[in-house]
């Protein structure tokens, strides 16, 4: 491939390519031409205009808000889900981080729940699947008390922030030996579980979302904590004990439904 | 035509609860039998999804991404106003309508602001109550912080997040809906045209973007909720897939498109380091709460920013607006900003930033305080340029952030074309020439949860819609063009990609008609981006097919609706002979370099009627008619 005028370094990239979800897919070899002021999917842009001025199909990867905060980029860069940096999105990961020569293994996530639809691609909808189980406060429109008359204490508003701050890309899955989600499902239970806001429906809401993660085919947890090693939205393991404690309970509390009456 | 506004008699202050207690309503075992299509899952789109879904309607909701959680509103950061008046700093429905009509420099629709402000209190109610973490004080009530453009403290926020907390919100409501089957979801699934039947919006035809397949769908109305057109200037702070493909193909079909040129340039943006950039961040407003803004006093400046004295910095905001400081509005600091630049004050690669420095705040507050306030935007600013913003100043500059401009609505956010409802940043409808920090959100949500779910109620109800199917004729004809569309974008076979030509289609508007534009400029681009259109259609390289995932294809496919979006921009801004807000016209400024409104001849909403290819599109006025306030010189001094 042609340097591209952008300077700097050098880099090799393999790259997983695969047409569609039949296809079995493979790593093809690119040499690209950058700069250490580039972003790293500006990197891949510049290999895409290259690829497509040569008549050849460009590298589909997902990105919107190249901000860190949509949560539609990652991948794997070299082993690790949106690369060596940790604690930010491929879509904020710069080539200053490289050097020239280096050597880059792109692969997308990979986890029986996430089917690859297209080269570095991946469907995740059942992240989805595992709110629509109850991942939220059921609250119609129109129906919410004046907004200081519920108190939350600062320390619990900034737990439920700090979980709330997943971005829902799918690292923590990609990241872990055992392709689970807990990271996801339980920052979503913590948010919704610290809240006063969040109580009525604090035990079925853990019950149903836990039913749902495991039925979506993601694996169970060992704590090794891998994922929390790449959550760019630093998703604290933390919140993986408050989901199994609720979870014992929310248990407990189904069997002996008189327990439930007495809420949280 | 003869365009019909529909605000309601009465008070300013009771026109809302007049249309509401007047409103046709459809009875709640009859909602079941009406389909509404909202295309958008941002603040506006979701809310509204959500909101019809609890109500009973079906709802077919659609985004291009791959989520609904991903829509661009995720990326608001600073915060949503709310007249709660917390504070008791004297805040109040009528002054958030003030602000938020003098922010929009007397350009936009004083009904509809006022509801706007008036419904503000439920959002905040509402978003709490859904377990948006906002920020708190410490006696677990909701605490706030100030924006540009106002004098009390009337921003709510969820650190650095509130966006993507607020559009949780809106998400995990929507989710409950999809669960429960009330709502349709169709992710990945692009809207490109509008099909009416009898006149009335009936449906939307998709392209669903994992197997390339076109689909038609049917409904009883159809709301679009997709968004803001800033991405015609490539580079803006706009998410990469940020598009205006569904409210142009809507105008093509007859919608009206008002006031395009009100585009907003933010003023504290990261700036560009090379031409391979492929979008600008933001800065949240919400820095400038504790962040001051200066140039060096002299040109040439070869100091360490550290070793420059006070007495040689012009805080230059400070200097200039000591009312509002820091705090001017966005348009404001942005021309000067540019004016700083001009002069050959500015600092950085090229000259284009100027410093955003906290080093005074942390001083006075301390490391903690700050990281705590702004952490998450330190972090980015740091892993964007690799300088410590808290060693060193940020540098910024403005960038393409909003567009106040969109689809022309009435009062009930209906467009000119029966049963099309518009919400969000695609409409036109509440912020005038310029839009204040913190707005944006807010609308969202005050159209998604308040206005639309009640004001479609009312055209349902009000009948005449007739039994269809995506049989009809107008349908079929739809997917045909888009067909023979797609095909004469894959067939060019040309030589130069689609972000070449976006890129050079951005440039002509950012310098064409940017932050400061000229009889000669917009002259300039109406001249060029015809030729470049043109060259467009000829000259395009698109990979692979149709039938496929294929991201160059839909990008080829949103950019030739930017070149005919662009020209229309620049058209409108070479009509308006005045200038105001964000649209700033260099023939008409004050002799201190503000903007110069002629409110004799241009108090209007200008409304563009789409007349076909290569024919200059025809303008319609709504006049804007003042009851209860008075048209003044915006001053923030
Ligand atoms: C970086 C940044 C920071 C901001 N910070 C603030 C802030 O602090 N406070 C504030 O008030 N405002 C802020 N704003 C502005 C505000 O975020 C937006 O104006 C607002 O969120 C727009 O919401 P929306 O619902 O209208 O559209 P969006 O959130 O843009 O949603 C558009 C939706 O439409 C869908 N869509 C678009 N086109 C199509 C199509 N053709 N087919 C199918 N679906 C389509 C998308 O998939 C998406 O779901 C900020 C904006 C930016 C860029
Ligand atoms: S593109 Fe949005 S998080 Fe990376």
């Amino acid at each position: 491939m042609s340097a591209n005028g952008h300077g700097g370094m050098k880099l090799t990239l393999d790259i997983w390519r695969q047409k569609n979800a039949s296809d079995p897919g493979r790593f093809v070899r690119y040499q690209v031409a950058a700069n250490e002021h580039m972003s790293f999917l500006e990197m891949l842009d510049v290999l895409n205009q290259d690829l497509i001025t040569k008549g050849e199909e460009p590298l589909a990867f997902d990105s919107d808000c190249r901000e860190g905060i949509c949560g539609m980029c990652g991948f794997v860069i070299n082993g690790s889900p949106h690369g060596p940096t940790h604690g930010a999105t491929v879509c904020q990961l710069h080539m200053r981080f490289f050097k020239d020569g280096d050597s880059l293994t792109l692969e997308p996530w990979r986890a029986k729940a996430f089917p690859i639809l297209k080269d570095l691609v991946v469907n995740r909808a059942a992240l989805d699947r595992i709110i629509q189980a109850g991942g939220y406060i059921s609250t119609r429109t129109g129906s919410a008390p004046e907004a200081n008359s519920i108190l939350v204490p600062k320390e619990s508003s900034d737990i439920a922030m700090e979980a709330a701050a997943c971005i829902g890309c799918g690292a923590c899955v990609a990241a872990c030996p055992n392709a689970s989600a807990h990271l996801f499902t339980s920052a979503k239970i913590t948010h919704l579980g610290v809240l006063p806001q969040g109580q009525p429906e604090r035990y079925t809401r853990v019950l149903d979302m836990m039913n749902q993660t495991t039925a979506e085919g993601f694996g169970h947890c060992t704590l090794m904590g891998e994922c929390e090693a790449v959550c760019p939205g630093h998703v604290s393991l933390e919140v993986i004990p408050r989901m199994n404690a609720d979870f014992f309970k929310g248990s407990l509390k189904k069997r002996d439904p008189k327990a439930v009456a007495g809420g949280a | 035509m003869a365009l019909d506004s529909r605000i309601p008699g009465g008070p300013l202050e009771n026109k809302w609860s007049e249309r509401k207690d007047h409103m046709k309503m459809v009875n709640p075992s009859n909602k079941r039998k009406y389909t509404v299509i909202v295309v958008g899952t941002g603040l506006a789109g979701g809310a509204a999804a959500a909101s019809l879904g609890e109500l009973g309607y079906n709802v077919l909701n659609f985004c291009y991404q791959d989520s609904p959680r991903r829509a661009h509103s995720i990326a608001a950061q600073g915060g949503i106003n709310g007249a709660k008046n917390y504070q008791n700093d004297g805040d109040s429905v009528y002054r958030l309508f003030y602000d938020t009509i003098k922010g929009g420099d007397f350009r936009a629709r004083e009904a509809n602001v006022y509801r706007l402000a008036e419904v503000s209190v439920n959002i905040i109610d509402q978003c709490a109550a859904q377990g948006v973490p906002f920020g708190r004080e410490y006696g677990g009530t909701l605490a706030n912080r100030s924006f540009g453009g106002a004098q009390v403290s009337r921003t709510f926020y969820a650190r650095g997040q509130t966006g993507q907390q607020l559009l949780l919100g809106a998400y995990q409501a929507l989710e409950r809906q999809v669960a429960t089957g009330q709502v349709k979801m169709y992710s990945r699934h692009e809207m490109l045209d509008l099909v009416l039947i009898d006149g009335r919006a009936r449906g939307i035809v998709v392209r669903n973007l994992e197997t390339g397949k076109i689909q038609s769908f049917i409904g009883d109305a159809v709301m679009l909720c997709t968004g803001g057109y800033a991405n015609a200037f490539y580079l803006s702070t706009n998410a990469k897939n940020c598009n205006t493909s569904a409210i142009w193909r809507a105008h093509r079909r007859g919608a009206l498109f008002a006031n395009p040129c009100y585009t907003q340039i933010h003023p504290t943006c990261i700036p560009k380091s090379g031409d391979y950039q492929s979008k600008l961040t933001l800065m949240s407003e919400s820095l400038r709460n504790d962040g001051r803004i200066w140039v060096p006093k002299k040109k040439g400046e070869q100091r360490p920013v550290d070793q420059i004295p006070e007495e040689d910095r012009d805080y230059y905001l400070e200097r200039i607006y000591p009312s509002y400081g820091n705090l001017a509005p966005r348009d404001v600091s942005s021309r000067q900003a540019k004016y700083r630049c001009d002069e050959g004050l500015g600092v950085g690669p090229g000259g284009l930033g100027v410093y955003l420095d906290f080093s005074e705040a942390i001083k006075r507050l301390g490391q903690n305080v700050i990281a705590e306030r702004y952490g998450n935007l330190f972090e980015m600013y740091e892993r964007i340029t690799g300088e410590n913003p808290y060693q060193v100043p940020m540098r910024i500059y403005p960038a393409a952030h909003y567009t106040m401009g969109g689809l022309w609505v009435d009062y009930d956010l209906m467009s000119n074309v029966p049963g099309l409802f518009v919400g969000g940043e695609a409409n036109f409808s509440d912020h005038g020439a310029n839009r204040l920090g913190a707005s944006a959100l807010m609308q969202g949500l005050a159209d998604g949860y308040f206005v639309l779910p009640l004001t479609v109620g009312d055209y349902l109800a009000s009948g005449g819609i007739k039994k269809a199917d995506t049989s009809h004729a107008a349908f079929k004809d739809a997917e045909r063009e888009i067909n023979t569309r797609l095909d004469k974008l894959l067939g060019a076979k040309g030589k130069r990609t689609v972000d070449s030509y976006w890129r050079e289609l951005g440039t002509i508007l950012w310098d064409e008609c940017g932050m400061a534009r000229s009889k000669e400029s917009l002259q300039r681009a109406l001249t060029k981006i015809p030729v470049l259109r043109e060259e467009y259609w000829k000259n395009l390289k698109v990979p692979g097919s149709g039938n496929d995932f294929n991201q160059e294809l839909e990008k080829a496919n949103r950019v030739a609706d930017f070149f005919e979006l662009g020209e229309l921009l620049c058209a409108d801004a070479l009509d308006r002979n005045e200038s105001c807000g964000g649209h700033f016209r260099t023939e008409y400024q004050t002799p201190d370099g503000e903007a110069k409104r002629n409110d004799a001849e241009y108090a209007y909403v200008a409304a563009w009627g789409w007349k076909g290819e290569n024919q200059k599109p025809e303008l319609h006025k709504e006049p804007l008619v003042y009851e209860k306030i008075q048209l003044a010189t915006r001053s923030y001094k």
